[in-house]
C-alpha cells in the first residue's frame, strides 16, 4: 500500500465545497452570464408516437425577440450516438430534433432562439405542429406481442437486442434435480431521477477562431466533448473545449449527451452567438434519462439443506424510443454479473430482451442494473424462505459466498471475479444494531394485537469503478474505463490536483485533497482540487458507478508516487545522502538515523524550480500525470435491515427504523460515506415506497411533475443507524471500494422485504413496487375476503 | 419558468381593486398568496392579460373576534392562522388545518382566502369551511354580500364568487361549548394534498347525546361536499364507537369520487369513512365526549 502517513485519511473533515453551497455562491451552468447571450426554448411531442406532417414556424418568427426557429433536418449535425455496443444490437438512429416522427412524449421537435428567455418561450408556443397520431406502446413486454406497434421499420418487434449470460445447460440441470423450486415475478418500476439542479448548457461560438465552448451540466465533460466533437458536430477535440462548472447532482443522469447541448451547439455556431438553456422540472421528468423499468420472471432451485443450486432470469427491460449514451450496459453487464449477489450459485443463466417503447430513453440511474439485480435476488430470497420456512436471515447465511480476503478472488459462474469479501460479519453486525431478535419478538405480539410490523433484510453486492479498459472494450464500451490524474507542485509548495473525475455532490474537493495533503505531508489547505474543464484537466472519464475514490483517487496515487519519486532524488541530492538512505515523513525528508538532516518539501519544491542544484541531467519542474487503468471492479456489500409498519386499514406504511452496514473498504472520510449512505438510502426507500415514472397506455407521461412523482421527504425517513465492517480492496493502492450506490442498492429490497413481511399473515407472498397504500389496501382486502 | 406576458396591478384599496376588476373583467385574475396561481401561469396553465395583486390592500389581512365568530381577512396567510391565539383558543381545529398546508414556506405566502376562492378539489380549507358552517365575504360592484360556504363551493376550481367580486373575509363560527372539531388527512405522496380530507365538528350536550354535527370531505372528488348522512346519523345519537362507525359509513355518500393514480374510486371511497370514523372519534373526544 502506497499510503504513508495517514493524518487526514479517514477523518471526518468537513466538506471544504460546502461553505460556497450552502450560502448561494456556487456557479453553476445558469450562472454563466455572457455577452450577447441568447436564449433557448424547444418545442416537444404532446405524443407518444405520431408522424410529422408539418412544422410551422412562420408566426414564431414573428413573435417579438425570436431570433431563429429551426426544426428536424434544419439541424446539420450526426445523431446523438450510443457509446455501448452489444452483439446484434439494432442501433435505431436518433436525430436531434426528431425527423419524420416522434417517438415519446417531450421528444424535442423544434428549437426557438429568442433574445429572452420569456421571447424565446413565446416563440415555442408559437410554432404550429402538425401530427399525425400513431398508436404506441409504453410497456417492454407489451412491445414485444405480435401486433405490437412498431417503432422503427427496421426493428422487427421492437427488439434491439437479446443477450444473455451463464450457462443454460447446467442452469436448467439444476432445475430439472432440485428440491424446491422458487418462482418470482417482479417488476422494477420505472423511476425518473431528479437531481436538484435541472439540466442546462451554454454554447458559446467565436467565429473568429472558431472554437466552441460549452457549459453543461455534466458528470464527464470529456466524454462530452469527444462523442459531440467526433461524432455529432465533426469538429476537431481542439476547437472544443468543455466546461461542467459546480453540478447540482446527477444520479447517472448527467453522464449523457443529450439533444439539447447538441442543438444548442449547432445553434451558437449557427448564430454566431451565445445560446443558453436551462431545463424547466416538467422537461426534465420528460427528457432525462429514465431509470430501472424492467419485467421479470426469476426462478431458483434448491436443494434439500435450503442451498441454492441454480437461478433462471428473464427479464423485458424497457430502453426508451432511443438509445441513450449507455442504455444497453445497464440492464446487460451491469446487471446479468450481479445475479450471483453475496450467494454461492453454481449455475445461473439469464436472458434480456432489450426493449423500444414510446417512452423517455431509459439508461444508467444511481445504482444502475445493480439495483435491478438486487432486489430480484433479495425477493426472491425472502419468498424463498417463505416457502422453505426458514428463517430469512438463516436462508441467507446458508448460501453465503465463504470469506476471501487473502487477495484471492471469488469466481462467479457470471463474469466477475470479486476482489475481497467477507459477508457474515456485516450481517451479524447489522442484525445486532436492528436488534433483530428483539425485533421479531416485538412483531408476533404487536400481531396478536392486531398491528403489523415487518422485519426486511437486505445483503448485497455492488460493483464500482468498472474496469479494465481492455475488457470493457471487448464486451462492447465505446470508452476506455480508465482514469486520469495530474499534480502540479508549485515553487512554494502548494499542489494543485488535476482529476478526470467529476464532484457534483460527492466531496472530491474535500477528500482528494485529504489523500493527497497525506500523502505529502502538507496541509490540507495548500491542496486545490481542479475538475470538470476539458481545457485544464487532462482527458478524463468523470464520474459514474462510484467509481471516483478506487479510480480516480489511485490514479492521484500513481502521480504521487512519482512525485515523490523525484523530491527524493532532490532531496537526496542536496542532503548529499543516498535515496534509500532518506526517510519521508511529515513533508521533509531526512537521511536515517539523523533526522536534523532533512529537506522540508517546500525546499524541495523551490529547487525543483530554481534547477540551481538539482541532480545532473533532471528536468527542472514537478509534476506528473497518470493515467490509471484498475485491473478490476471492487465489490463493496453489506447488510441493511428495515422496520416498518403498516396501516392495515388505509395500506400506509411507516419506516420505523432503518439500519445499515456496509463495507466499501477503507474509508476517506466516514461523514462523506455517511452521507451518500444516508442520501442513497433515501432513494432507495423513494423506489421502495413512493417514487413511479407512469405512462399511461397511451404514452403519456402521468407523473411528470413535483406534484405527481413521489420524491422521499423527511418526514417520511428515520433517523438511519449506519456502521461499516473495513475489508480493504486489494486492487487498488488506496484499498477503497466505493461508496456511492450502496443505500440505493440495499435499502430497495430491505423495505420491500419489511412490508412483506407485514402482511405475512394476510398470506401476502408479493407486490410489486412501488408498496403505494391502494396496493396493500387491495392485497389485505384481497385476503380478508 | 417563465409565464405569458401580462400586466401588473398592484391596488392598495378594495374599491380600486374593484374597479381594475370591472374595467379588465375575466382577463384579470386577483393574486392572493400566488402558490396555486402562480406556478400554473409559469406552466402557462394559465395565461391572465393582467394580475390584480391584492397584497397591498388594506386591511384584508388579520384575525378579528366577534361574539360569536372569527372574522378572518382573505389574505391572512395559513402561518398566521396556524400561530393564531384567538383561533387557537375559540377554534383551534383551525390552527389545525393550517398547520399541515404544505410546509413552512407555503404557509408563509399561502393565505386562507386564496385557497378558499381557488378551490382545489384537494385543499384542507374547504372541508373545514362545510364543517364548520362558515361564510365568506364577498365584495362587489353593490357592495358587501355573504355566501354560505355550502352554496360557496360549486364544482371543480368553480365558486359562487361572480368575476367583478373580491373575496375579503371569512366569517367562522365559533362552537359553542361542549364542541370538538377535527381534520384528518390522508396526504397525497408527491404534493401533500388530501387524498381524503375529513373535517369534523360535532357539539354533544351534558348526556354526551350529539346536538349537532358538521361534516365534511375533501380531495376525492371534484369539489369538497358536506356529509349530510353521517351528520344526521351523528345527531342526537350518543356517540360511542359503534355510532361513529355507522355514521362514517356514510362518508362516500354524495361524493363524486374520482379515480387517478392514488387510487380507485372504491379505495378513495374506502378512505372516506376510514377518516371520517377517525376524525368523528377525534373532534367527540376533543369534545369531551
Amino acid at each position: 500500500m502506497a499510503v504513508t502517513e495517514e493524518r487526514l485519511f479517514g477523518k471526518a473533515i468537513k466538506r471544504r465545497e460546502d461553505p460556497r453551497f450552502i450560502t448561494g455562491r456556487g456557479q453553476y451552468v445558469d450562472d454563466v452570464k455572457l455577452p450577447g447571450m441568447t436564449y433557448a426554448a424547444f418545442v416537444r411531442s404532446p405524443h407518444a408516437h405520431a408522424r410529422i406532417k408539418k412544422v410551422d414556424a412562420a408566426a414564431a418568427r414573428k413573435v417579438a425577440g425570436v431570433l431563429a426557429v429551426y426544426a428536424g433536418e434544419d439541424v446539420q449535425v450526426g445523431g446523438l450516438p450510443c457509446g455501448w455496443m452489444l452483439p446484434g444490437i439494432k442501433v435505431p438512429a436518433r436525430p436531434a430534433l426528431a425527423q419524420g416522427k416522434v417517438r415519446y412524449v417531450g421528444e424535442p421537435v423544434a428549437i426557438v432562439i429568442g433574445e429572452t428567455p420569456f421571447a424565446a418561450k413565446d416563440g415555442a408556443e408559437a410554432v404550429r405542429v402538425q401530427y399525425e397520431a400513431l398508436p404506441g406502446v409504453a410497456d417492454g413486454k407489451k412491445a414485444h406481442a405480435p401486433g405490437a406497434p412498431q417503432l422503427f421499420d427496421e426493428i422487427p418487434k421492437n427488439q434491439c437486442f437479446y443477450w444473455t449470460i451463464g450457462d443454460k445447460a447446467s442452469t436448467d440441470a439444476a432445475f430439472a434435480s432440485a428440491a424446491t423450486v422458487v418462482t418470482q415475478p417482479l417488476v422494477n418500476q420505472r423511476l425518473i431521477p431528479n437531481a436538484i439542479e435541472p439540466r442546462a448548457c451554454v454554447a458559446s461560438y467565436a467565429p473568429g477562431t472558431g472554437d466552441l465552448t460549452l457549459w453543461v451540466t455534466s458528470q464527464n465533460p470529456h466524454v462530452h466533448r469527444l462523442l459531440m466533437a467526433a461524432f455529432v458536430l465533426a469538429i476537431p477535440e481542439t476547437k472544443m473545449r468543455v466546461i461542467s462548472p459546480d453540478v447540482g447532482g446527477g444520479f447517472g443522469s448527467k453522464i449523457f449527451v443529450y439533444n439539447e447541448e447538441v442543438v444548442v451547439s449547432w445553434a451558437s455556431r449557427t448564430l454566431g452567438r451565445p445560446v443558453k438553456w436551462t431545463a424547466e422540472r416538467r422537461e426534465s421528468f420528460l427528457n432525462d434519462a429514465h431509470g430501472r423499468d424492467h419485467v421479470t420472471e426469476a426462478a431458483m432451485a434448491f436443494d434439500r439443506e435450503g442451498k441454492i443450486t441454480g437461478l433462471r432470469v428473464k427479464t423485458h427491460a424497457n430502453l426508451g424510443a432511443y438509445l441513450s449514451t449507455f442504455a444497453p450496459l445497464i440492464p446487460s453487464y451491469l446487471y446479468g454479473p450481479l445475479l450471483s449477489g453475496v450467494y454461492k450459485i453454481p449455475a445461473i443463466f439469464c436472458e434480456v430482451w432489450g426493449m423500444l417503447t414510446n417512452t423517455a430513453p431509459v439508461d444508467a440511474y444511481r445504482g444502475a442494473g445493480r439495483p435491478e439485480a438486487t432486489y430480484l435476488l433479495e425477493r426472491t430470497m425472502d419468498r424463498a424462505a417463505r416457502q422453505l420456512r426458514l428463517d430469512p436471515v438463516e436462508l441467507r447465511r446458508r448460501n453465503f459466498i465463504p470469506p476471501f480476503t487473502d487477495g484471492t478472488p471469488y469466481q462467479t459462474p457470471v463474469a466477475f471475479a470479486y476482489d475481497s469479501g467477507d459477508y457474515a460479519p456485516a450481517l451479524r453486525r447489522a442484525l445486532e444494531l436492528a436488534g433483530y431478535e428483539q425485533a421479531r419478538r416485538d412483531q408476533a405480539a404487536a400481531r396478536a394485537k392486531g398491528r403489523y410490523i415487518g422485519i426486511g433484510v437486505s445483503t448485497y453486492i455492488e460493483a464500482c469503478g468498472p474496469a479494465p479498459s481492455a475488457v470493457a472494450g471487448s464486451l462492447g464500451a465505446g470508452a476506455g474505463l480508465w482514469e486520469s490524474g495530474q499534480v502540479r507542485v508549485h515553487p512554494a509548495g502548494s499542489v494543485t490536483v488535476y482529476t478526470g473525475s467529476h464532484s457534483h455532490g460527492q466531496g472530491h474537493e474535500t477528500t482528494f485533497a485529504q489523500v493527497v495533503a497525506d500523502q505529502l505531508g502538507i496541509p490540507m489547505e495548500q491542496v486545490e482540487v481542479v475538475h470538470g474543464d476539458t481545457a485544464q484537466i487532462p482527458f478524463g472519464m468523470g464520474t459514474y458507478g462510484s467509481r471516483s475514490a478506487c479510480v480516480g483517487g489511485s490514479a492521484l496515487v500513481k502521480c504521487l508516487d512519482k512525485i515523490k519519486e523525484k523530491g527524493r532524488k532532490i532531496a537526496a541530492h542536496l542532503l548529499e545522502a543516498g535515496e534509500q538512505d532518506l526517510d519521508f515523513k511529515d513533508g521533509a525528508w531526512s537521511v536515517k538515523g539523523s533526522p536534523d538532516r532533512k529537506k522540508a518539501w517546500g525546499e524541495v519544491a523551490l529547487m525543483a524550480y530554481l534547477a540551481h542544484n538539482i541532480p545532473q541531467g533532471m528536468e527542472p519542474g514537478l509534476e506528473a500525470t497518470s493515467f490509471y487503468d484498475p485491473v478490476n471492479f471492487t465489490f463493496p456489500f453489506g447488510a441493511h435491515v428495515a422496520v416498518v409498519e403498516v396501516d392495515a386499514e388505509t395500506g400506509a406504511v411507516k419506516l420505523v427504523k432503518y439500519t445499515a452496514v456496509d463495507d466499501v473498504g477503507r474509508v476517506i472520510n466516514p461523514m462523506i460515506v455517511d452521507g451518500m449512505v444516508h442520501g442513497g438510502i433515501a432513494q432507495g426507500v423513494g423506489q421502495a415506497l413512493w417514487e413511479h415514472g407512469v405512462y399511461g397506455d397511451d404514452g403519456q407521461l402521468l407523473s411528470a411533475t413535483m406534484m405527481d412523482y413521489a420524491m422521499p421527504k423527511a418526514d417520511g425517513l428515520p433517523s438511519y443507524t449506519t456502521d461499516r465492517t473495513v475489508t480493504p480492496s486489494p486492487i487498488n493502492p488506496l484499498g477503497v471500494k466505493g461508496a456511492g450506490e450502496t443505500g440505493t442498492i440495499a435499502s430497495t429490497p430491505a423495505v420491500a422485504n419489511a412490508v412483506i413481511d407485514a402482511l405475512a399473515p394476510f398470506g401476502v407472498t408479493h407486490l410489486d413496487l412501488p408498496l403505494t397504500p391502494q396496493k396493500i389496501w387491495k392485497a389485505v382486502a384481497a385476503a380478508k375476503r | 419558468m417563465y409565464p405569458a406576458a401580462f400586466e401588473y396591478h398592484a391596488p392598495t384599496s378594495v374599491k380600486d381593486a374593484l374597479k381594475l376588476l370591472a374595467k379588465l373583467k375575466d382577463d384579470a385574475k386577483l393574486l392572493a398568496g400566488g402558490h396555486s396561481l402562480v406556478p400554473m401561469m409559469k406552466l402557462r396553465l394559465a395565461q391572465p392579460g393582467h394580475l390584480i395583486d391584492l397584497r397591498k390592500v388594506k386591511g384584508l389581512s388579520g384575525i378579528k373576534e366577534e361574539k360569536a365568530a372569527l372574522v378572518i381577512g382573505a389574505m391572512t396567510t395559513h402561518w398566521a392562522i396556524e400561530s393564531s391565539k384567538a383561533a387557537k383558543a375559540k377554534l383551534p381545529v383551525l390552527a389545525e388545518v393550517a398547520g399541515i398546508i404544505g410546509d413552512p414556506a407555503v404557509r408563509n405566502k399561502g393565505t386562507l382566502g386564496g385557497s378558499v376562492a381557488h378551490a382545489d378539489p384537494a385543499a384542507d380549507w374547504p372541508a373545514a369551511m362545510l364543517a364548520l358552517g362558515a361564510e365568506m365575504v364577498c365584495e362587489g360592484p353593490k357592495g358587501k354580500r355573504t355566501v354560505k360556504a355550502d352554496d360557496w363551493f360549486v364544482g371543480l376550481m368553480t365558486t359562487a364568487a361572480k368575476g367583478n367580486e373580491i373575496l375579503t373575509a371569512i366569517r367562522v363560527p365559533v362552537w359553542p361549548a361542549g364542541s370538538g372539531a377535527a381534520y384528518m388527512k390522508f396526504p397525497h405522496p408527491a404534493s401533500r394534498f388530501a387524498v381524503v380530507g375529513v373535517c369534523a365538528a360535532v357539539t354533544l350536550d351534558k348526556q354526551g347525546v350529539c346536538t349537532r354535527a358538521g361534516v365534511a370531505v375533501t380531495g376525492a372528488g371534484t369539489r369538497a361536499v358536506r356529509a349530510r348522512g353521517v351528520e344526521a346519523a351523528l345527531t342526537g345519537k350518543k356517540l360511542d364507537a359503534a355510532a361513529i362507525e355507522a355514521a362514517a359509513q356514510k362518508a362516500a355518500d354524495g361524493v363524486d369520487v374520482q379515480a387517478d393514480l392514488q387510487g380507485s374510486v372504491e379505495y378513495k371511497a374506502h378512505l372516506c369513512r376510514v377518516f371520517a370514523r377517525r376524525a368523528i372519534s377525534e373532534a367527540v373526544k376533543r369534545a369531551g365526549g
